[in-house]
C-alpha cells in the first residue's frame, strides 16, 4: 500500500474527487446532478466540488483524513455530459460506496446528497436529476405497507383504476357535514374518499370527531352497495407521538386505509408511519405537499423521480403522481417516467422519460400512482391511456361540482371509467374515440350525461415549466 | 330543484356493474381480452344476494390454466348458469406474473 504523508493546505477537489476512469459498483449509489457552476469555475472542478461536499470532502485537507481509508469512503464524479440545448449547465455524474449511508434511511442518504452541497459557494445552482439505488440498499428498506397486488385483494376492486374524491372545501366543514360529503361520493360508486393534504386537526373540525363520522359514512355506503371502501384518513400531526395516536385510532375502528403528507411530515415520521401499517394491516396514502417548492424549478432542486423514489422506499401504497392533464405542472413523458419508477419492479435507463439509470426493485412491492386535481369526466379516456389500470383517478371538483350532487357526480364518474375500460379491452382507441365512447355511455347514464354537459369546455392548457432537457432547443 | 333527479344506491359487483348487462358479444371481447393478456379464465358462482364484498365465492371446476379458446371459456360459463340458474356467475381472468386477478366481472347478475 502506497504511503501518504500529510501536507496542510487547500488542494484542487479534481485532485482528489474527479475519477474519470472510474467504473461503477454494482452496490455504489449513483446520483446525477445537473450543475449551474459559477462563471470561471470549469466543469471538471465544479463536479468533483459536489461529490466531495456531499461525500467525505471539506474544503481544506485535515490531518484526520489519513486515520481511514479515504479512497473507500469518497464520492467520486466519474462522468461529465451536456444538457441538450443549455450551456449554462452540465450533468455531473457521482458514484457513493454503500457504506455511507445507514441501511434503510432515506433521512441519512439525503442529508448527504442534498445537505450542504446545495448551499456551496461554486456553484449557482444545483439540481438532483435522478439516483440509482442499487438493489443491495433497495433490500435494507421496507417500501410499500402492501403494495398494488395486496391492496386490490383487500379491496376487491380488479381489471380497472380505482376512483376517489378529495372533500372541498377543502378547510372549515364541521366533522358531521364532511361526512355526509363522504356518505355521498361512496354511495354513488367511488372507491375512495379523500382529507385533503392540509385536513390535520383544526379547531373546526377535530380529528377525533372527523374519524367516526367518517367511519361511519363508510361502512353504511359498504352496506348499500356491498362494495368495499375506503376514506383516507390523513394523520399527519405536529409530533410523531400524536401521528401515531391518530392512527392507532384509525385502526380501531376499521379505517382500512391512513394518509400522510410525507414531505411536510418528514421522511422519518413517513418511515416510521410504514412500518406501523405493515404491522397493523392498514393501506398508506402519500400526499406530496411542499414537492413543487423542490422539484420545479429546472437548474435547482431535487427532481421529482427522486422523490418517488424517497416515497416508494419509503414506504408508500399510494402517490401522488400529477396528471398529465390536469390543473397542476406535469410533462407527459416525465410522468410516465416516475410512474414507472412507482410501479415496475424493473426500470431501465430512457432518457426520452428523464430516467438515468436502470433501477432494480428487487421484490419491493409497487404503488399506485394517483392521479388528482382538475381533472373531470371528459379527462377519463386519456387518464386511463395514460395511467392504465394501476391507478387511482381523483375528482374532486368534478365529483362534488356535479349539479345533481355528489352521489350522481361520482356515479357519473364511475360509469364513464367503466365505458372507457371496457371500450379499450375491446381494442377501441381511448384518446382518437374517447368523445364516442363517452356519449354512448352517457345514453344510459343520466348522471354522466349531466357531468358532460357542466364540464364540456374546461381545459388547462397552459405550457409546463420544467420541461425534460432531450433536444436542442 | 326540478331538474335535479335524486340519487337512488343499489347493490353493486364490482368492474363493469355500473354498466348495463353485457350482450354476448360484448362478454366475449372481455374474455378475448384476458385471454391476449396471458392470464388464466376461471368462473366463479354464489347465491344471489351475496355482497360483492365476501371474498370466496364457490369455484366453478378449476381455472381454465392455459386455455386460448373463448368458446371453451363461455361454454362452461353456460354449464355453471345451467347447473346454478338462480346463482350469480363471474368470469375471473388471474394473472399467475401479477399474483392478483387482472379481471373479473359478473356476466350473470
Amino acid at each position: 500500500m502506497a504511503v501518504k504523508t500529510y501536507s496542510a493546505g487547500v488542494k484542487e477537489y479534481r485532485q482528489t474527487y474527479w475519477t474519470p476512469e472510474y467504473t461503477p459498483l454494482d452496490t455504489d449509489l449513483l446520483a446525477v446532478f445537473k450543475v449551474t457552476p459559477q462563471p470561471g469555475v470549469d466543469r471538471e472542478e465544479a463536479a468533483a466540488a459536489v461529490a466531495a461536499e456531499s461525500s467525505t470532502g471539506t474544503w481544506t485537507t485535515v490531518w484526520t483524513d489519513l486515520l481511514t481509508d479515504l479512497d473507500y469512503y469518497k464520492g467520486r464524479a466519474y462522468r461529465i455530459e451536456d444538457v441538450p440545448g443549455d450551456d449554462s449547465c452540465f450533468y455531473a455524474y457521482i458514484a457513493y460506496p454503500i457504506d455511507l449511508f445507514e441501511e434503510g434511511s432515506m433521512v441519512n442518504v439525503f442529508t448527504s446528497l442534498v445537505g450542504n452541497v446545495f448551499g456551496f459557494k461554486a456553484v449557482r445552482a444545483l439540481r438532483l436529476e435522478d439516483v440509482r439505488f442499487p438493489i443491495a440498499y433497495v433490500k435494507t428498506c421496507g417500501g410499500p405497507p402492501h403494495g398494488i397486488q395486496v391492496e386490490r385483494d383487500i379491496l376487491n376492486k380488479y381489471g380497472r383504476p380505482l376512483l376517489g374524491c378529495t372533500i372541498k372545501p377543502k378547510l372549515g366543514l364541521s366533522a358531521k357535514n364532511y361526512g355526509r360529503a363522504v356518505y355521498e361520493c361512496l354511495r354513488g360508486g367511488l372507491d375512495f374518499t379523500k382529507d385533503d393534504e392540509n385536513v390535520n386537526s383544526q379547531p373546526f373540525m377535530r380529528w377525533k370527531q372527523r374519524f367516526d363520522f367518517v367511519m361511519e359514512a363508510v361502512q353504511k355506503a359498504e352496506a348499500e352497495t356491498g362494495e368495499r371502501k375506503g376514506h383516507y384518513l390523513n394523520v399527519t400531526a405536529p409530533t410523531p407521538e400524536e401521528m401515531y395516536r391518530r392512527a392507532e385510532y384509525a385502526k380501531e375502528i376499521g379505517a382500512p386505509i391512513i394518509m400522510h403528507d410525507y414531505i411536510t411530515g418528514g421522511f422519518c415520521a413517513n418511515t416510521g408511519l410504514a412500518n406501523w401499517c405493515r404491522n397493523n394491516g392498514v393501506l398508506l396514502h402519500l400526499h406530496r405537499a411542499m414537492h413543487a417548492v423542490i422539484d420545479r424549478n429546472p437548474h435547482h432542486g431535487i427532481h421529482f423521480r427522486v422523490l418517488t423514489k424517497i416515497a416508494r422506499l419509503s414506504g408508500a401504497d399510494h402517490l401522488h403522481t400529477g396528471t398529465v392533464v390536469g390543473k397542476l405542472e406535469g410533462d407527459r413523458q416525465a410522468t410516465l417516467g416516475w410512474i414507472d419508477l412507482l410501479r415496475e419492479s424493473f426500470v431501465p435507463e430512457d432518457r426520452s422519460r428523464g430516467i438515468f439509470f436502470d433501477q432494480d426493485w428487487g421484490s419491493m412491492p409497487g404503488a399506485f400512482a394517483v392521479a388528482s386535481g382538475g381533472i373531470h369526466v371528459w379527462h377519463m379516456p386519456v387518464l386511463l391511456s395514460i395511467f392504465g389500470d394501476d391507478a387511482v383517478f381523483q375528482f374532486g371538483g368534478g365529483t362534488l361540482g356535479h349539479p345533481w350532487g355528489n352521489a350522481a357526480g361520482a356515479c357519473a364518474n364511475r360509469v364513464a371509467l367503466e365505458a372507457c375500460v371496457q371500450a379499450r379491452n375491446e381494442g377501441r382507441q381511448l384518446e382518437k374515440e374517447g368523445k364516442e365512447i363517452l356519449m354512448a355511455a352517457a345514453q344510459h347514464s343520466p348522471e354522466l350525461k349531466i357531468a358532460m354537459e357542466t364540464w364540456k369546455e374546461i381545459k388547462f392548457e397552459f405550457d409546463v415549466v420544467d420541461k425534460l432537457d432531450v433536444t436542442n432547443k | 330543484m326540478a331538474s335535479v333527479q335524486a340519487y337512488r344506491s343499489s347493490k353493486k359487483y364490482e368492474t363493469f356493474s355500473y354498466l348495463p348487462q353485457m350482450t354476448p358479444e360484448q362478454v366475449r371481447k372481455q374474455i378475448a381480452y384476458a385471454l391476449a393478456q396471458g392470464w388464466n379464465p376461471a368462473v366463479e358462482h354464489t347465491e344471489r344476494g351475496t355482497p360483492a364484498s365476501v371474498s370466496f365465492w364457490y369455484m366453478w371446476k378449476l381455472p381454465m390454466f392455459g386455455e386460448q379458446s373463448v368458446d371453451a371459456v363461455l361454454a362452461e360459463i353456460e354449464a355453471c348458469h345451467r347447473e346454478f340458474p338462480d346463482h350469480m356467475v363471474r368470469f375471473v381472468a388471474y394473472d399467475n406474473y401479477a399474483q392478483s386477478q387482472g379481471l373479473a366481472f359478473v356476466v350473470y347478475r
